[in-house]
């Protein structure tokens, strides 16, 4: 996996990009044309890291040709993100085509997402990619 | 002396799930209530349609023969049912269910309960008359550009009505469009005599409700986190939720069932179909999701406590549904070598085809199932040793005679396209009509004055 050293103020510990599925498991359902997709942390202690990295840029990035807008919310009590990703459903319910046309599966989209995370926690969790 | 606990089990969690789960929850230990969530959003259109058939359906049918299976026990230990399986027509489904009890010899014992009124298709034309504009939640469309074409539409109703045929004595209480976690709610608050104006304690049901009613999806069904840990899937342990009189409540399962109820499987299930988490709106008030505390409690128990919530809104959602047009999918599978390039080119030569014969469609959509499916882009560059790619091709039109003749058109490509293929033993696909679901918000002031609880005679 590629190196995402980041210096800030110097001082910062080096980090390497590690997906999502590392570090949180993932649900999500459809209201009408729009999926969501609930991010929870898979240990409480990685859940400011989702806070932090997971942003509202990051996600829209991701999902980029796939979705027309993207709204988040957070859920400290569950150490959950909640992300609406609208009109990712090709018209959704009973119109849309796709074989996911209930968004039945983009949680698993979001857990291939990259994040920076800490060397030492990334070689703990992922120690061989 | 112990306090006391209600324990609301959930039995289905859609039309169409798990048929021993209602059997296994009346005899696997002791539960109060059995909650059965029958209706999906475009469930009340397909039963509108079997009502126009017949006039004795429209209501979810295999509730009837399952009522027959579990009445005896439900008589026995007192057990209380609450089902939206009436789907639009909840009286032919409660006189079904009264046959049922008669032929077993129950029908003194055990009373059935009807709430109805939540159908306004026969007012729709005098709701939009009275400036009800009912328009779609998500596009802000305007319902007159459909009115033609509108084959239900029903009000969400809240757990009111429920409480009051509960109140009357019914033991199996039968609805229309009552909500999901109305079924859940209106047991907590006729047990403990809440305050319907203690929205802590609505946020609590409501949340009670949204927990258990998808079934074992709470409970280790489709549970990601650490799934191969999950055991014991053949017989799944649904949900139930042990509610107290303070608002907090325990969910968990059956002893000697399969499955996992843990902080992880709950929150999966919170999660589930969320949208902003600080206002989870139900015709009987707004939860706070935000405010939800979990804690592992014992062996597949979780806690949930610490539930706020917020008054009632003045409006109550409506589930229209309407005609739309047919649509149709054809598959067919592409063996390796080069199975994602075979796919491909067969997709070309099928969209010329199409484009040839002069067809119309709304759309036509191309998946390479064991490519791009189900995560498009993001799955990255197909593997070119793939031992096969399935392609999937859907179209939609207005058009009848344009999807059945693009039916026609997949099993040609077997002689007629790319080498290597196979996978067409299911024969022609299927035309399908298409059903849409469309949102809206009225007045609950139009509502709850035509909703009606009725006790059945014996």
């Amino acid at each position: 996996m590629p190196d995402a050293r980041k210096s800030r103020g110097g001082a910062a510990p080096a980090t390497r990009l590690l997906q999502l599925r590392y570090l949180a498991h993932a649900r999500s359902g459809d209201k009408g044309d729009t999926a969501n997709v609930g991010l929870v942390a898979l240990e409480p202690e990685y859940y400011p890291l989702l806070v932090k990295e997971v942003t509202l840029a990051r996600v829209t990035r991701h999902f980029k040709g796939m979705v027309k807008g993207v709204e988040r919310f957070e859920l400290p009590n569950l150490k959950a993100l909640n992300f609406l990703l609208h009109g990712a459903l090709d018209g959704g319910g009973t119109i849309s085509l796709k074989t996911d046309a209930q968004g039945k599966v983009y949680s698993t989209a979001l857990l291939r997402m990259e994040i920076p995370v800490p060397v030492a926690l990334a070689r703990r969790l992922a120690p061989r990619s | 002396m112990t306090a006391k606990t209600v324990r609301v089990a959930a039995g289905q969690g859609f039309w169409g799930d798990w048929l021993e789960a209602p059997v296994r929850q009346v005899k696997g230990g002791p539960i109060d209530y059995l909650m059965m969530d029958y209706l999906a959003e475009v469930t009340m259109s397909i039963m509108q349609k079997q009502k126009s058939r017949d006039p004795r359906y429209g209501y979810a049918r295999d509730f009837v023969p399952l009522m027959e299976r579990i009445l005896p026990d439900i008589a026995a230990k007192g057990i209380k049912v609450t089902s939206n399986a009436g789907g639009v027509n909840p009286r032919a489904c409660a006189e079904a269910v009264r046959e049922v009890a008669r032929k077993l010899g129950l029908s003194a014992k055990v009373k059935i309960g009807l709430v109805s009124g939540d159908d306004i298709l026969p007012r729709l034309d005098e709701l939009l008359a009275k400036g009800h504009e009912l328009r779609d939640l998500d596009t802000g469309r305007l319902l007159t550009d459909v009115r033609d074409k509108v084959l239900s539409a029903n009000a969400y109703l809240g757990m009111a009505p429920m409480v009051e045929a509960l109140r009357r004595g019914a033991q199996v209480v039968i609805t229309g469009r009552v909500t999901d976690t109305g079924l859940t709610l209106g047991p907590l608050f006729h047990e403990f005599g809440w305050d319907v104006n203690d929205w802590d304690k609505v946020a609590a049901g409501t949340v009670a409700g949204h927990i258990i009613e998808c079934g074992a999806q709470s409970s280790g069904g489709n549970l990601l986190k650490n799934w191969r840990k999950v055991k014991g899937l053949e017989n799944p342990g649904f949900p139930i939720a042990e509610a107290s009189a303070d608002g907090t409540f325990i969910v968990t399962k059956h002893p000697n069932t399969g499955g996992v109820v843990n902080v992880a499987s709950v929150t999966e299930q919170l999660v589930y179909e969320m949208g902003d988490p600080h206002t989870y709106i139900t015709p009987d008030g707004v939860a706070d999701f935000t405010s939800i505390q979990l804690a592992q409690a014992g062996k597949d128990r979780v806690r949930v406590s610490g539930i706020r919530g917020r008054e009632k809104t003045d409006k109550l959602k409506v589930s229209i549904a309407y005609f739309y047009g047919y649509k149709a999918v054809g598959t067919l599978v592409y063996s390796w070598p080069e199975a994602y390039e075979k796919a491909k080119a067969a997709d070309r030569i099928l969209r010329a085809r199409l484009k040839d014969l002069g067809l119309e469609f709304e759309q036509i959509l191309t998946e390479f199932v064991g490519v791009d499916s189900t995560h498009g882009p993001l799955a990255g560059p197909a593997d070119p040793e793939a031992p096969e790619v399935q392609l999937r091709v859907g179209v939609r039109s207005k058009d009848k005679a344009a999807v059945e003749r693009f039916t026609r058109e997949i099993a040609p490509l077997v002689l007629t396209g790319p080498p290597s293929v196979t996978g067409f033993a299911g024969g022609r696909p299927e035309v399908q009509e298409v059903v849409a679901y469309w949102p809206a918000l009225i007045d609950r002031t139009e509502i709850e004055p035509f909703v009606q609880v009725e006790v059945l005679d014996a």
